[in-house]
């Protein structure tokens, strides 16, 4: 019972607050309502018993992805320009929409082939052997610091003053 | 009642279909990219919910949503770069106004 209560308190808060983030004018108090959107899904992760992504999704959403963001916002002074909607506002509202009637018939009418094992109560030494195992995910593993490798150095070239 | 991958599946397509509203019909480059990072997350949720319910004692479903976060948090950075090198090149992040490739 508590299970649910949860559940529906996660996804409110996480549908109310992603509402904020598209519709606010002010674009800090939308990115406030991102972090926030985050923190619930968090919860979510917590929900679905995988404490270790939810571990993950504080640090890197909250902690590094919402302070760039933040960070950004401040840098281009772009608060008082606000987040108006283009010429596409209705026809986005649509596709959107349509988007969402579609996927929701989709999952409504697939039968889905649940499981009823009790999933495993810490997933983190589990998630080590996925990664680091024999036929793991040990090559995918060693691409992703090389993105990130790829990101640091983009992004310092794309941000470094050339005229100065 | 309880919750079943349904609602998990649910919650993850009405916040996806948010933030392709938001990528879709927004002026500001920044609002954009958060946009872009809700839809990022909706299919976390998915990915993890599949996860919990299809196969429990396996964690692939989490290891794909742990490659998931890290591809975002690079997105973001090398995104954030791209806006304020163009903000002070032209002095805004209106993506309207950003058309220095279109013919």
């Amino acid at each position: 019972m508590g299970q649910v209560i949860a559940f529906w308190v996660f996804a409110v808060a996480i549908i109310g607050t992603a509402l904020g983030v598209v519709l606010l004018k002010n674009v800090f108090r939308s990115a406030v309502l991102l972090v926030t959107c985050f923190l619930a899904v968090a919860g979510v992760f917590i929900l679905l018993s995988a404490d270790f992504l939810a571990a993950m999704q504080i640090l890197i959403y909250v902690g590094a992805i919402a302070i760039l963001v933040i960070l950004a916002i401040m840098l281009t002074k772009q608060v008082t320009f606000g987040s108006p909607s283009n010429k596409f506002k209705f026809p986005a509202l649509i596709i959107a929409a349509l988007f969402c009637a579609g996927v929701i018939y989709a999952i409504v009418n697939t039968h889905w082939q649940v499981s009823n094992v009790a999933p495993s109560s810490t997933t983190t030494s589990g998630l080590g052997v996925k990664l680091f195992g024999k036929r793991g995910f040990v090559l995918p593993l060693e691409i992703m610091p090389t993105i990130l490798l790829a990101t640091i150095l983009g992004a310092i070239v794309l941000v470094k003053d050339r005229n100065k | 009642m309880t919750i079943g991958l349904e609602h998990y599946l649910m919650l993850s397509a009405i916040l996806f279909s948010i933030g392709l509203y938001g990528a879709l019909a927004k002026h500001n480059a920044i609002v954009i990219l958060m946009s872009i990072e809700i839809m990022l997350s909706a299919v976390n949720i998915a990915l993890v919910a599949f996860s919990r319910f299809i196969v429990p004692t396996e964690l692939t479903g989490q290891v794909f949503a742990l490659f998931a976060m890290g591809v975002a948090a690079a997105e973001t950075a090398v995104g954030l770069a791209i806006i304020i090198s163009i903000y002070r090149n032209k002095e805004t992040i209106d993506a309207n106004k950003i058309d220095l490739m279109k013919w």
